[in-house]
Order: C-alpha cells, then structure tokens, then sequence
C-alpha cells in the first residue's frame, strides 16, 4: 500500500515516528498480539495437562486405547479419525490462502468461492468433533473403579481389553454401546471366569491377575462412558483435560467460522471491493491459521504421545 | 504492505506446503500405529518416538507460521516482537512445569487420584 514508497526512502528514520516502524497496518498487528497471547493461553493448559499427566503416569489412559472409532467401521482403528479431522483442518487452511491470494488480486468471485470453502471445511471439522465427544462421553468398553480411585478395565488371559457387554452376556452376542450395567452383575460376571483380568489404563500396560483382583472388584463399582467427575478410560482428569482443551479449541474454531462467515458477507456484499483491498479476509486468515496450528499441538499431545 | 514485493506469486507455493503438512502429517500417524521398536525406548525422559512427533509437529508449526500466515515476509523486527516471547516463554513454562510433573509423579501415591 502506500507506505512502501516513503518506508523505503527514509530508512534511517524508522523510528523517528515518520512512518509504521513495524511495517503492518493498526488491525494486523493487533491480530498477531492476541494470536501471540492466545498462543501463551493454549501452551499454558497443554503444559498443565503435560503435569498431571506426569504426576498420574500409571493411570494416565494410553490415548491409542480411547480414541478408537471410526464412523460406519466397527473395530479400533486408533489415529485414523483425527488425523481425518487434521486433514479437514488443513484443507480448510489452504482454502483460506487462496481466499487471501485471490484477494490481492481484487478478483472478488475467487475470494468469494474460496471463503465458501473455508466455512465449509470449518463447519465439517465442528461435526467431527462432535462426533468424537459423542462416542467419549458414551463409552467403549466399560471399566471398574475400586475404592482406592484406581480404575481398570476388564480382559481376558492374553490382555486383551473385553467390554461389560463381552463379560456379562458373552462376546458372540450383539453389542450395544447404550446399555447400563449394575455394578452386581459385573462383579458376579468377574469372579465366575478365572480366565479374567484387570489392565490398568497406563501404557506401561500393568496386569492385575484374577486372583489378586478379588479384593479389588469386590468394593469396586462400574464405570462408563465420561463426565467431568469420572471416566472409563483412567484418571479423571483425563477426560476434564479432554473436555476442556479440545472445548477451548472448539470454541476457537466456532468462532473462525463466524468471523469467517461475517466477513463472507461482506465480501459478497462487495464492500472490501469498493475498499480497494481485502486485507480483511488476511486478518480473519490469521485467526483461522492459527487454530488449525493450536491443532497441530493438541494432536500431538492428545493423540500422539 | 511492506516487502509484499518478496511475495511468491501464483498458487504452486500453497500446495508445496499443503503436500508438506499432509506428509509430515501422514509420517506421524504412521509412526503412531507402527510404534517402530527402534524408538520405543525412553531418552532424556521421555520414548524417542514423542521426541520424534514433537520434532515433526514444530516444522509443521514452522511453515504454518512462516508462510500460510505470512510472518516471513513481515518486517524483520515484526517478526521478533512475535516470536521472541513466543520462544523464551514457552520453552521455559514446559521446562519448569513437566520437570515439577515428573517430580510429582515420583512423591506422588500413585493409587489416590485426585489429590
């Protein structure tokens, strides 16, 4: 824009208050301040879920064993559904490039199409996520919960992890992820196949044989499925940690869509064409950017290690 | 804007860094269902397999950063203002807060959560 000319011609005068000494407008400056701050925010509640993880390393659950589904195919498949999401997020920020390149174009039928995508890829992402709470908070497997807070889950001579379905009416039958189990029924269900076993949820993979899970089934109660006071998958503050990250992260996205979506408007009502630029759409480019990079982390973190 | 002269022109560069992240992307996810025995063994307190996923999630960071947001062709003493507190904070908050974790998780009764 015109700065270019006079930056260029009074170089030793930069910060004599002449000229933009950071050689950005007011709104874009702006806008990277509140990413860098909001970039401080996000590492702050990664870093508090990387202590409690720390503290609670034994039953801290293995996120290769919460994390499991995938839409229309039964079985685990660990990985496969967030790295979708990562893929859709990623889309998404490309589309956003473009919208931003078309715009220094001034080619107002590009940014328009491209922003259109964006919302989309957005709003897509917002679904999976929606999905991947549903099966969280519903539960896979089941687990028991003693008296001492420690929890684990129920499996078989080789380790492998059953589900109270599994135990209580036998493996062949079919499985419906909505049933309530009384904690009687488990119980009876343990103590009648010797075969049976505790996992306890780190990934160290610790086994509690039979006979000294006696005692520990005995007082215990049954959990499944996750709330904010406790989850099948190990110790509560996972899932408080889950909820609260990937809500943040979540809200950030809804929000992107909605700046996204107000400036859709605006540029279909032409307005950033009769502007003569649409650095707009480059600021509400920073914002969706950034989200799909806090996403990189929590993937990582989350998901991955 | 200013050094906008510097820009890459044409779409090819966006598509360059789209195949980058989906790559660097894909490599995780296959090295996180694989779990190779060759990194599964702890250096400096954590697998080499998390060093390996944290090393691949920071040059994603890096080009989302460096060229989707366009932070390599702002201003040299722009681009400080952002990432100087950016990488003397965070470093140092992770260091100080996981060295108290695993301190914690040593004293820690393993079996009582929630205290």
């Amino acid at each position: 824009m015109a700065t270019q000319a006079s930056v260029d011609q009074s170089n030793e005068n930069v910060w004599g208050g002449g000229n933009r000494p950071l050689g950005a407008s007011y709104g874009k400056l702006m806008m990277w301040y509140f990413l860098l701050s909001d970039a401080l925010t996000f590492s702050g509640f990664l870093v508090a879920y990387g202590l409690y993880r720390f503290k609670f390393e034994s039953l801290w659950p293995d996120p290769d064993a919460v994390f499991t589904h995938f839409p229309f195919v039964h079985g685990e498949y660990p990985l496969i559904y967030v790295a979708l999401m990562t893929f859709i997020l990623i889309m998404s920020s490309v589309t956003m490039v473009m919208a931003v390149n078309e715009g220094h174009k001034m080619n107002q039928k590009g940014v328009t199409v491209w922003m259109l995508a964006t919302i989309l890829g957005g709003a897509i992402f917002l679904g999976s996520q929606a999905w991947e709470w549903y099966h969280f908070i519903v539960g896979e497997h089941g687990a028991v919960r003693f008296e001492d807070g420690r929890m684990a889950k129920i499996a078989d001579a080789d380790g492998t992890v059953l589900s109270l379905h599994d135990i209580v009416h036998g493996s062949d039958t079919p499985h419906d992820h909505h049933e309530k189990f009384a904690t009687d029924e488990v119980i009876a269900a343990f103590k009648a196949d010797p075969s049976l076993q505790l996992l306890l949820p780190g990934k160290e993979r610790e086994i509690i044989n039979h006979k000294s899970a006696l005692p520990l089934v005995e007082n215990s109660y049954v959990v499944q499925g996750a709330n904010m006071k406790e989850n099948e998958y190990g110790h509560p503050l996972f899932a408080n940690f889950f909820f609260f990250i990937t809500g943040f992260h979540g809200f950030h996205v809804f929000t992107g869509v909605l700046l996204n979506f107000i400036i859709f408007v605006n540029i279909v009502k032409g307005t950033y064409q009769r502007r003569g630029h649409y650095e707009m759409v480059e600021k509400v480019g920073l914002y969706w950017h950034f989200v799909d990079l806090v996403w990189v982390f929590v993937f990582t973190f989350f998901y991955l290690v | 804007m200013a050094d906008h002269a510097e820009h890459p022109t044409g779409t090819r560069w966006i598509w360059n860094i789209f195949w980058l992240l989906l790559i660097v992307t894909a490599v995780e996810v296959g090295l996180g269902i694989v779990k190779p025995a060759f990194l599964m063994n702890k250096v400096a307190g954590t697998l080499l397999i998390n060093h390996v996923f944290i090393i691949l999630t920071l040059v994603k960071a890096y080009y989302i950063v460096m060229y989707y947001m366009h932070l390599k062709y702002e201003r040299k003493n722009f681009i400080w203002t952002i990432a100087l507190p950016a990488l003397i904070l965070i470093p140092y908050l992770t260091f100080i807060i996981l060295v108290e974790g695993g301190y914690m998780g040593s004293i820690t009764l393993q079996s009582i959560p929630g205290n």
